[in-house]
């Protein structure tokens, strides 16, 4: 029995040992170099003196980490609202069984399943501010020209908003799928206690799909805290900074300006942030991880 | 075959109770004009990358809303410039598939149906992995590549990229093979059979189509990579599609029509599987996330 016990562990250990060696190794080793001189001299010369807190002193103290953490925020809370109470619209749509309805909701799911880099390049050109089409249609409607990513006041906007519409399929199908394990019976016994329309969803609905609305918003806070693609692609962080955030800035650091060590404390920062909202996400999963 | 049997858990699969009755034609077909709205507002954006992509090449100020004059200049020119980067993207999204499977299925097995300790170990690193921001894991690869030879290399790419793929494979197949009965795979070895034979006898055919899922998956989240693509190279050797996009539009361009051409070649898996394998693709999106 217990050959049959280690046999079984080997189905474990290729697993195991990738995610020690690309989410273990990359966690501690950049620990380690947040506390170094890690420059490209260290590539030459192999050597990353010790520097203690210099790194952690030096992100923190920085303006620039006040501007990307509000920006972070904003950027998180803004995806997150729009994504979930369009998705959760959708869905609520979709229930309803009409024609072309499963066809128009699998189609729905497109911007999901584009790379990211291709959404921030069309939108990209959709929102020039000269040429755009966006704002060739307000022009149309007497809108002026809406500097969309040009403007350090609009930009952030801009970039939630697309962010928004990148987020909404994979709310709506989730949600979607939450509805559809409602039991039909308990609207039936509603409605003859008279609970329908708005009574039905906050007495029924509501309550019988909080476990999946909790998983879809912490997953899409996970998610949307580290996001790196739209924004390079959109802006770079610009203008002025405006669209900057702990993620894209820590890249700044670490691939424009090769000061990997500032660059590792400032991801660092970015995993506490994570971690925080991990442990509301296994509380939530503590279920399958007890099966 | 075996899908009738086992079906994969699918929004679509679940809908055996009935849906409320809607009154009257007329509403139905109301709902459907609506349904088709909000999805041409959805994907407006994919149609109007097709539409840029066929236009004249050159500045346009005004670009038109059909493509009524469809040329391919842009699609010549964007062949030109990305062929190689697409080779390099096919060969290490397929790279990452082949990997991601291998090392997943036997962990997914694992996970779903042996009680050995190190089972919840794994998933809890599972979990955890999924808050570890990217470019944390981008900012250690890169000093490890580094000295190891990996930067602007094919096989680096594939490791890294899996990362997105391994993960998310391990938990859709656990969640599938969970449902395996394990009377089936207890007969199995009462007629002598051993756990590898029972694994790859009996559960690998039943459990084949949660593996075209987790490989589609793993195909388009790699094909996708924009994260390492964008810091695990340095040079123009080896350069997936995303980020031949990102220097497109990096760099002022005028020639819209040619980066439009190469996002929609960017998009041709995508498009292809949410036609050709709706039904994986719909597994997918539900099953992963939320177990």
């Amino acid at each position: 029995m217990k050959l049959e016990r280690l046999f079984q562990l080997l189905f474990l250990v290729p697993a195991a040992v990738y995610l020690l060696l690309f989410f273990g190794f990359p966690v501690v080793k950049n620990v380690i170099m947040s506390f170094q001189a890690y420059t490209t001299t260290t590539f030459y010369t192999g050597e990353a003196p010790w520097v203690g807190l210099q790194n952690y002193v030096k992100v923190l103290g920085s303006q620039l980490f006040g501007t990307a953490l509000l920006n972070t925020a904003l950027f998180t809370i803004g995806s997150i609202v729009g994504q979930f109470a369009i998705g959760l619209l959708f869905a609520l749509f979709f229930r309803r069984n009409f024609p072309l309805s499963g066809v128009l909701r699998s189609l729905l799911l497109l911007p999901w399943l584009l790379p990211l880099i291709v959404s921030s390049a069309v939108w990209k050109w959709i929102l020039d501010q000269d040429s755009g089409v966006l704002n060739q249609f307000l022009g149309g409607v007497g809108i002026g020209p809406v500097p969309w990513l040009t403007s350090p006041s609009v930009a952030l906007i801009t970039v939630i908003l697309v962010n928004i519409w990148i987020g909404i399929p994979f709310n709506t199908t989730i949600l979607y799928g939450g509805l559809q394990d409602i039991p039909e019976e308990l609207y039936e016994a509603g409605s003859l206690d008279g609970a329908t329309g708005w009574k039905a969803f906050r007495h029924i609905t509501w309550p019988m799909l909080r476990p999946v609305v909790s998983v879809v918003l912490v997953l899409g806070v996970v998610y949307t805290v580290k996001v790196l693609d739209i924004i390079l692609g959109l802006t770079n962080g610009g203008p002025a900074n405006a669209t900057q955030t702990i993620a894209t800035q820590s890249y700044d650091l670490s691939f424009k300006q090769f000061d990997f060590g500032s660059g590792a404390a400032l991801s660092n920062i970015l995993i506490v942030i994570s971690a925080l909202f991990a442990i509301v996400y296994l509380r939530l999963n503590r279920k399958a991880v007890d099966d | 075959m075996t899908d009738t049997a086992l079906p994969l858990r699918r929004p679509s699969g679940r809908g055996a109770t009935p849906k409320p009755r809607l009154r009257g034609n007329g509403k139905k077909y109301l709902l459907t004009a609506v349904g088709v709205l909000i999805l041409a507002v959805m994907l407006f954006p994919v149609y109007w990358m097709i539409n840029i992509s066929l236009q004249p090449a050159g500045p346009a100020i005004e670009a038109a809303w059909f493509p009524i004059h469809a040329q391919f200049n842009g699609y010549v020119q964007a062949f030109q410039d990305q062929a190689g980067n697409l080779v390099t993207s096919l060969l290490v999204a397929l790279g990452s598939v082949i990997i991601s499977l291998v090392i997943a299925t036997p962990a997914a097995y694992a996970l779903a149906q042996f009680k050995v300790r190190g089972v919840n170990a794994l998933l809890f690193g599972i979990l955890i992995s999924q808050m570890i921001p990217g470019i944390v894991v981008a900012n250690a690869l890169y000093a490890a590549y580094n000295d190891l030879g990996l930067l602007n290399s094919i096989p680096g790419l594939i490791l890294a990229d899996s990362t997105a793929g391994i993960p998310f494979a391990i938990l859709i197949m656990r969640a599938f093979m969970l449902n395996i009965p394990t009377s089936i795979i207890e007969a199995a070895k009462v007629d002598g059979a051993g756990n590898f034979r029972a694994f790859r006898s009996i559960v690998l055919p039943i459990s084949v189509n949660s593996l075209i899922t987790a490989g589609l998956f793993t195909f388009l989240f790699t094909w996708s990579d924009f994260l390492f693509a964008l810091t695990l190279t340095t040079t123009q050797d080896v350069q997936p599609i995303t980020l031949g996009i990102y220097q497109y539009i990096g760099t002022f361009t005028s020639d819209w029509s040619t980066v439009m051409a190469a996002a929609v070649m960017a998009s041709i898996p995508a498009i292809v599987l949410l036609l050709a394998a709706q039904k994986f693709i719909a597994a997918g999106a539900t099953g992963g996330a939320v177990k």
